[in-house]
């Protein structure tokens, strides 16, 4: 099962490679990870999103833990939660791409934010299976360039992490 | 008053009440050197090796409670102590090791003995520290002690760039007392878990105990027989917790796991009630965890959280101090009506009646099991005994029986051949007035062989037990088990003369090959208090370590010495380690 992890930890060199080899020497996998300073600057977040059952969860939010810089963790996925991925995505339309560009870009409420004779350069955010909705909607061999950010989140409501 | 960051390292250390430091210089220390030479309070103890340095700290640190502290050079410096740290980091074990580093101008970029020490060391320290600043010297050092030593113990490396040990600062008070918000290490064990845990501990009928490292560390030995006696259970220990209840107690059923006893494991296969005490059911101890401990309820006591539920799921989890917990336990279960467990002690005692720790001697050969026993006898059980890995680490802590804690000192988690000698001069110079032995084998001893330097020079008279195969004892009996005796590059040819050896080092040597001659040689060594003794005995290439669950197995599947000397290969599971 997928899971989003919320991880807040010390702002310091090396935080993000103990993170990172952690996940590495434990045999955890990483489907993406996203981080930078939060309003306090002393204060990094990291965003995690894994895969696993429940053990091994279990395990990888414990040893997040065991970190000494790591000054908190939890599950998002366990909660009510919004997610965002920030995809920017390089397009050059080929005959297959018989839409409209312009109607597309609404329908997914993003932003075409550059374009040149041959491209456009969109900007679009959402959840994962959103942004790869949109990728589904072009020929493949129009698409030239993607780059996501990854999943960042946070809990709905007055709940903190 | 204005010091240099070396000057500043030197009165923190002080301050943290160093006595000793096991190190070696290199041009990225000689700042720290120079400091370390202007004073007397810290005795430095120049090893041969800085591996050696390591170990000789993890002993030290394992038979004081003291975390050990080491201090090397940058590059090969901090490589070559990085077998030692990763052996103190898998028994929990509390090392400060400091390690030079290039300027830091330089870092990065390829200088002369640069290595990314931080990077390195990573996965096998509780945290590590590269410091960038003047400032951070002195707040540095309070954090590698405070995270070395609470919680659950590790070893700590603080890499510190050359260029910090000379600059200089105004001199500031060494902190009090830390906090951060980042590392707390102190939990007290939830009230609900004790009241449940005691609930389920009055009502088993096969109850056992299974204690750990957790009790050696944790000094809670006091706790461990107090609880032990006052429910009457059988206990069992782990390799890494032998002594914290003593072994000869009659409630002792002696070590589990892989070469535990027969009545141990069969006890833990058959039990309803597991209590894990400071253990972490390793993959030694478990053998194969689907058929491991299988109508058991599981309680787990441990102050790290992440060695709950790891590898067994536990059905009441305790995080906390092993000693606090306990006494909580007592104070719970002191007027509990506990359920008859005599028919258990007569099943357990049934078991105990197949002597699993039996051997067969032959005349004109020295069995190794012997050499440990005579040991015992002649040293009355009371001497500290670090060894090697390999079958003369089982024979010892199957047939030393440890009455106290950390009497008993050796690489359980990462297995480090070679840890054995410098362990023993770490715990010599911690405990001066004991008599120390390294039992060890001529595979291991020659992985630090070196350190015979060292000890002469600072005069740690240990004694060295031999036992002498001519085999890597721990591979040729696998490779007889399971690889059709195939002894593919086990035995050592062309091994030196151990005596002539032990003598150019400046040391006693005595050879013993006859029976008769042990324990004469024994009581010669331990009466040379002044001296280190090398005794290379002579013992049986062919004596296999029984019992044995061979890996992949069952606790209930063990092979016993004289009934099942051999498998066939398709009884194990090659891919169990």
């Amino acid at each position: 099962m997928r899971h989003i992890i919320s991880v807040v930890l010390e702002n310091e060199t090396g935080a993000l490679s103990r993170v990172s080899g952690l996940f590495s020497q434990r045999g955890f996998n990483i489907e993406s990870l996203t981080v930078a300073q939060t309003n306090d600057p002393s204060l990094s977040r990291m965003t995690i999103v894994s895969s696993g059952n429940d053990r091994v969860l279990e395990q990888i939010v414990k040893q997040l833990n065991k970190l000494i810089e790591v000054v908190k963790v939890s599950d998002l996925t366990s909660r009510d939660h919004i997610e965002r991925d920030l995809m920017l995505v390089k397009i050059c339309p080929t005959k297959k791409d018989n839409f409209d560009l312009k109607q597309l870009v609404d329908v997914f409420s993003c932003k075409v934010v550059d374009v040149t004779d041959k491209t456009y350069t969109i900007e679009i955010s959402g959840k994962t299976k959103k942004l790869n909705a949109f990728l589904d909607a072009f020929d493949p061999a129009s698409i030239i360039e993607v780059s996501r950010t990854g999943v960042t989140g946070i809990s709905r409501g007055k709940k903190l992490i | 008053m204005k010091l240099n960051g070396a000057e500043i390292l030197i009165n923190s250390l002080k301050k943290e009440g160093v006595k000793h430091i096991f190190g070696y210089p290199g041009g990225a220390v000689l700042h720290i050197y120079d400091a370390l030479a202007a004073q007397e309070e810290i005795t430095h103890i120049l090893v041969r090796h800085e591996q050696g340095a390591a170990h000789a700290a993890d002993g030290y640190a394992r038979t004081s409670g003291k975390p050990g502290v080491v201090l090397v050079t940058s590059g090969p410096g901090i490589t070559n102590a990085v077998t030692g740290i990763a052996t103190a980091n898998m028994d929990s074990i509390p090392l400060v090791v400091i390690s030079g580093q290039v300027p830091s101008p330089l870092i990065g970029n390829d200088a002369f003995q640069e290595v990314d020490a931080v990077g390195i060391t990573r996965s096998c320290v509780k945290h590590n520290f590269l410091i960038k600043d003047i400032s951070e010297v002195a707040i540095t050092v309070k954090k590698a002690f405070y995270i070395a030593t609470t919680g659950r113990p590790g070893p700590v490396v603080i890499d510190i760039p050359k260029d910090i040990t000379i600059n200089q600062m105004e001199s500031e008070e060494y902190p009090e007392t830390i906090k951060m918000r980042s590392y707390k290490p102190t939990t007290k064990a939830s009230n609900r878990q004790i009241k449940k845990a005691a609930e389920l501990i009055a009502n088993s009928q096969r109850p056992i105990l299974y204690s750990g490292g957790g009790s050696v560390i944790g000094n809670a030995s006091k706790e461990l027989r107090e609880f032990t006696r006052l429910l009457g259970f059988p206990i069992t220990q782990t390799l890494m917790g032998l002594g914290a209840y003593p072994g000869t107690d009659e409630l002792s059923i002696g070590m589990l796991g892989m070469h535990g006893t027969y009545e141990a494991n069969m006890a833990m296969h058959d039990s309803d009630c597991v209590v894990a005490i400071g253990a972490r059911f390793d993959d030694r101890i478990t053998g194969n965890l689907e058929k491991f401990c299988p109508s058991a309820k599981f309680i787990h006591i441990d102050i790290d959280p992440s060695q709950i539920s790891k590898n067994v799921v536990a059905d009441i989890p305790i995080v906390g101090q092993t000693k606090q917990v306990l006494q909580a336990l007592i104070e719970e279960l002191k007027d509990a009506k506990l359920a008859d467990i005599s028919k258990w002690w007569s099943q357990i005692n049934t078991w105990r009646g197949v002597d699993s720790l039996a051997y067969k001697k032959k005349s004109g050969i020295i069995k190794p099991q012997t050499v440990i026993e005579m040991l015992y006898e002649v040293t009355k059980g009371e001497a500290i005994v670090t060894s090697d890995v390999g079958q003369h680490q089982m024979w010892a802590a199957q047939y030393y029986l440890f009455d106290e804690p950390r009497r008993w000192i050796n690489s359980g988690g990462l297995g480090t051949m070679g840890f054995g000698l410098p362990a023993a001069m770490g715990a010599k110079i911690a405990m001066p007035d004991r008599d120390v032995v390294c039992v060890t084998g001529e595979g291991s001893i020659q992985m630090m062989l070196q350190e015979l330097s060292t000890m002469l020079q600072y005069n740690t008279p240990v004694k060295i037990v031999n036992l002498n195969n001519g085999y890597l004892g721990m591979v040729r009996q696998w490779q007889e088990f399971f690889y059709e005796k195939r002894y593919a590059m086990s035995y050592m040819d062309a091994l030196p003369n151990f005596v002539k050896l032990a003598e150019s080092y400046g040391h006693l040597g005595i050879l013993v090959e006859n029976e008769a001659d042990l324990k004469p040689a024994l009581i010669e060594a331990l009466k040379q208090k002044d001296r280190t003794v090398f005794v290379d005995v002579i013992t049986d290439p062919n004596e296999n370590v029984f019992p044995m669950i061979p890996a992949g197995g069952a606790h209930c599947d063990m092979l016993l010495a004289g009934r099942d000397e051999m498998l066939s290969k398709d009884e194990t599971d090659l891919n169990a380690v």
